[in-house]
């Protein structure tokens, strides 16, 4: 058996984080107790590598998909550039999150690191081209995050939220590779793109493969958080450090959504008919329940929670929309729509997050719904930008929200769909009923209290920035369109 | 002025403006706030007139046309341009939006900034929905203007403003939503255009126009208010302060109106011809029926809402008897309906300033203290009634020919409004100004200073020139509505 090496290049990212994270391992291990700032620079100096090597290889080698590991992994357009959107969201969550950490004693080394380890791990899912490497990129990033809910020992909230988190994940992680194994059993093969070949060729669809298909979509479906794999989310969003909430909101949907690219579309596409049905099923009741139960919320960590939960049924909504009712193949720009929805709300969700954080101080969370009262007394510059998030949120335009709803609402239609479209838009509206809410805390409300805002100011400034692009975004919401239908598209 | 982007001016400069006056801060700065308000307002003002004066009245076509690629994947554009439908609806708007800055000068002492800056974004939004040519761009607009106006009366609102902010933006959101699917499917039906004046041309079977008619009808009946989906309506003006009182009813309630121009009637023009008798019988049930509602409110602000309602009842049902003089009709009473609602709110503003009441009981001899504010209201008044010589008169009677033309019984029915009206205005004025003085607040009441004649004053001049000489309104027009007519008649099956 003779040895080929393996080509490094298109991984060079991935190899970088990995060599980064034992430097920082190391770093923190001797100068950390005193020299945090270190391993917070470190970090944040690997993401900027790291954007830097998926930079060079776009820039290199444009679309062309390359494939190596034997065949495990691939480097293509979208992978890199997802990726590049998954380093600027882990430096933001990485960078509201010090400030947050620090008071509560969680900012320690473990935390850098495991937010290391959960970058790895959204890469590898991104770019696998293989069951294994997609199992593998999983519960990388699964497990650094049940480690990170539970990094706050001390409070009994977290702990118990980090185990839902574990035993329900481990559940789902179970199915998705119970689901592989089946359709490894069909169609003898566990490389993704063989997967879809066989499909293709001549594939006679047996029950055992329609079962793998449906195991396959219920893990898919508890990784993204939609109803009915979603009881973990409220309760997940809520025990976690805010911080820690703040990565598991915003970077792995991202990944979710590539996971649910790369299975579904460049796997499974030839299933199309089977699996836009339990989709349709999926996105349905996520957008109902996630709406229709965050109106009940007085927590605010806990109704975002079951925003994400409808978001994610929103961006389900592009995904089903591939084939329309007539047989027609719209997938390229349905695709897009839902890649473009997941980044939007990965950008919305960060500044929620952050915005929370950035009222939190020592022994105080900030995170019921009253803790917003009267903000607009307090600083109507913040009051302002969290008005932007929440108007994002509810799909009001001239906000990127609209763009993204109104996108997904356009393939659903092109689809043929109108129903559907029908059905997402009214639940909008109920939608919009606890955003609004938000706004009237802010607005209308007295304040509570008057103790000024005491975050940094690096994190004030880039809180401003994220939610000012959320708002010149939606003037300008075309340049990212295109761009996200031409990595899609392979760059054509 | 050929090449000058005067839409494009009328839209950003109120809303530039606004962002400038927000930038003034807290309430220390507020006489700045105000004065850079009224500038910008001014300046608001001014950058529209010229599309009076160099508007050319013997085409149809968009005028002032400006386009240039906004999202390119859906070949959306930033298309704007006016005919004659919309020309006045943009200088209206820019007027109200100088009077709105003048009434709140003193009467707002909190979030001054703010409060201005919202009037200001707001009336840039709504020129934007009143120029649009492009479809998305026109919903961006048309939703975007509900923020300001929920901030508006959420925090400056009265006790239950809280519950009239929530049911304002919802009651509208709903409407706008199905409107966004339709446009969504008129994108696709249309080959990838979301160009309005392609819509137009757009042929499309009778199930889908139905079904389009049902879905603008949803979304503009919400806005204009037509009866049963008015309630909204009464509560947020209640609770709206002054300002937004007068924009909502001056502005506001024109968009559904205009949207029913620009998209029911050329867009779905055989689904509009199927669908009139159930518009003409809401409209006439508005007129009738809420005129007599508002014959036993016992605040004033609410019987200004319902008469407005049972104005703008008046005003769809000029549009679906699909004559020259019904339309017409329609668009002068809307206009005109801009002036008078605005000043009627208004005066309602300034005794409010000063009693902190709107009951119609707690007054009584108003003229004994404030004759020079009477004689004001009493012109109002008069023109919310409809008598000649105002610009009441004009547009009621327009469409009221043209519904006699349509059919006698109709005409005869929407007549009834000329009394109704009359009855309502004509006995609140009774109660709250004239006879003795009924207690001791209205003895203590002061006349109105420099500031409130001022505003009062340039509405006055406003309802009376409409009266006096409607010829610049309707002038402007005609081109535009024999087009529309031409479409509405033409078969789209």
């Amino acid at each position: 058996m003779n040895f080929v090496m393996p080509d490094f290049i298109p991984a060079a990212a991935e190899i970088f984080i990995l060599a980064m994270a034992c430097v920082v391992l190391l770093a923190d291990l001797f100068f950390g107790k005193t020299n945090r700032w270190l391993t917070y620079f470190l970090t944040q100096a690997s993401l900027v590598g790291a954007a830097a090597i998926s930079a060079w290889l776009i820039l290199n080698h444009g679309g062309d998909i390359m494939l190596t590991f034997g065949n495990m992994f691939i480097r293509d357009l979208m992978a890199d550039f997802l990726k590049l959107v998954v380093y600027l969201a882990v430096a933001l969550v990485v960078l509201y999150g010090r400030g947050y950490n620090a008071l509560r004693g969680l900012d320690r080394g473990e935390y850098y690191l495991l937010v290391l380890f959960a970058t790895l791990g959204m890469m590898v899912m991104i770019s696998s081209n293989h069951f294994l490497t997609m199992y593998l990129g999983l519960e990388l990033l699964s497990l650094s995050l049940y480690t990170m809910v539970a990094l706050d020992r001390e409070s009994a909230r977290s702990t118990e939220a980090a185990m839902k988190y574990f035993v329900l994940g481990a559940l789902a992680s179970g199915l998705l590779l119970y689901g592989m194994s089946m359709i490894y059993g069909a169609t003898g093969t566990l490389e993704i793109s063989g997967v879809a070949g066989a499909l293709h060729n001549h594939m006679a669809l047996t029950p055992v493969l329609t079962f793998g298909l449906v195991f396959l979509v219920a893990g898919l479906a508890f990784k993204l958080g939609v109803v009915p794999f979603h009881m973990w989310i409220p309760d997940v969003y809520q025990g976690a450090p805010t911080a820690v909430t703040l990565m598991i909101g915003s970077a792995p949907k991202l990944a979710a959504f590539a996971m649910a690219i790369r299975l579904l579309v460049f796997g499974l596409f030839d299933m199309a008919t089977h699996w836009q049905p339990m989709l349709i099923f999926l996105a349905v009741l996520s957008i109902a329940l996630g709406n229709i139960a965050a109106i009940a919320q007085t927590n605010l960590k806990r109704m975002l929670g079951y925003s994400a939960i409808s978001h994610m049924g929103y961006m389900l909504l592009g995904l089903l929309a591939g084939i329309g009712v007539d047989g027609g193949n719209h997938g390229a720009n349905a695709y897009s729509s839902a890649m473009f929805y997941a980044i939007v709300y990965v950008l919305t969700s960060l500044a929620s997050f952050g915005m929370i954080i950035l009222l939190s101080r020592a022994g105080f969370e900030s995170e019921e719904l009253d803790d917003f009262k009267g903000l607009n007394k307090r600083s109507p510059w913040f009051a302002a930008m969290m008005m932007i998030v929440m108007f994002s949120m509810a799909g009001i335009p001239f906000f990127i929200g609209f763009f993204a709803k109104f996108w997904v609402l356009q393939a659903v239609v092109h689809a043929g769909h109108v129903w559907l479209a029908v059905f997402a838009v009214m639940m909008s509206l109920i939608g919009s009923y606890y955003y609004l809410r938000v706004v009237k805390l802010m607005y209308f409300d007295e304040p509570a209290e008057d103790a000024p805002i005491a975050a940094a100011p690096d994190m004030r400034f880039l809180l401003s920035v994220n939610s000012l692009a959320i708002a010149a975004l939606g003037l300008m919401p075309g340049q990212l369109m295109s761009l996200c239908a031409y990595v899609l598209t392979g760059g054509q | 002025m050929t090449g000058t982007p005067l839409l494009s001016l009328a839209i950003w400069v109120p809303i530039v403006g606004g962002l400038l006056v927000l930038a003034t801060g807290s309430d220390r700065n507020a006489p700045m706030a105000r004065w850079l308000a009224l500038v910008s307002a001014v300046l608001g003002l001014l950058v529209t007139i010229p599309l009076y004066q160099h508007f050319d009245t013997a085409t149809s076509a968009m005028q002032f046309v400006e386009l240039s690629p906004w999202i390119h994947r859906f070949n959306v554009n930033y298309h704007l341009g006016v005919d004659g439908i919309s020309m006045w609806f943009v200088i209206l708007n820019a007027f109200i939006t100088v009077i709105v800055v003048i009434a709140g000068w003193e009467v707002i002492k909190e979030k001054v900034a703010q409060y201005m800056a919202a009037f200001l974004i707001m009336s840039g939004l709504m020129n934007g929905i009143f120029s649009a040519l492009d479809g998305v761009l026109f919903y961006v607009f048309f939703e975007a203007s509900l923020i300001p106006m929920y901030l508006i009366i959420g925090i400056w609102g009265g006790p239950n403003r809280v519950y009239a902010a929530f049911k304002f933006f919802l009651y509208t959101l709903l409407g706008s939503l199905l409107l966004l699917i339709a446009f969504l499917w008129l994108f696709l039906e249309a080959g990838g255009k979301f160009g309005i004046l392609d819509w137009h041309e757009l042929p499309i079977g009778m199930t889908a126009q139905t079904l389009i008619f049902w879905a603008f009808l949803i979304s503009f009946a919400v806005k204009v208010p037509m009866w049963p989906v008015h309630t909204w309506l009464p509560d947020a003006h209640v609770e709206a302060p002054t300002g937004g009182s007068i924009v909502l009813a001056a502005i506001a309630l024109k968009l559904g109106a205009y949207g029913f121009l620009r998209f029911s009637l050329p867009i779905v023009p055989d689904a509009a011809h199927a669908m009139a008798p159930i518009i003409i019988g809401l409209s006439l049930i508005a007129v009738i029926y809420i005129g007599f509602v508002a014959l036993v409110q016992t605040d004033m602000k609410k019987l200004v809402a319902y008469s407005s309602v049972s104005h703008m009842g008046f005003v769809t049902l000029g549009f679906f008897i699909f004559n020259q003089l019904g339309i017409e009709g329609a668009i002068v009473q809307m206009i005109s309906h801009g002036f008078v609602s605005a000043a009627m709110f208004a005066c309602i503003g300034v005794m409010y300033d000063r009693m902190h009441s709107r009951q119609i009981a707690d007054y009584g001899g108003v003229v004994n203290t404030m004759p020079k504010f009477a004689a004001l209201f009493m012109l109002f008044a008069m023109a919310n009634s409809g008598l000649p010589a105002t610009s009441g008169f004009v547009g009621e009677f327009m469409v009221v020919l043209g519904a006699i033309q349509f059919n006698f019984w109709t005409g005869f029915a929407a007549a009834t409004t000329l009394i109704l009206g009359a009855a309502y205005t004509l006995w609140m004025y009774k109660r709250v100004v004239f006879g003795a003085i009924a207690n001791s607040h209205v003895a203590e009441l002061t006349d109105i200073n420099g500031r409130e004649f001022l505003f009062l004053a340039l509405l006055a001049a406003g309802v009376m020139a409409m009266g006096l000489y409607p010829f610049p309104f309707t002038e402007v027009m005609h081109a535009s509505v024999d087009n529309l007519l031409k479409h509405v008649a033409m078969s789209k099956l």
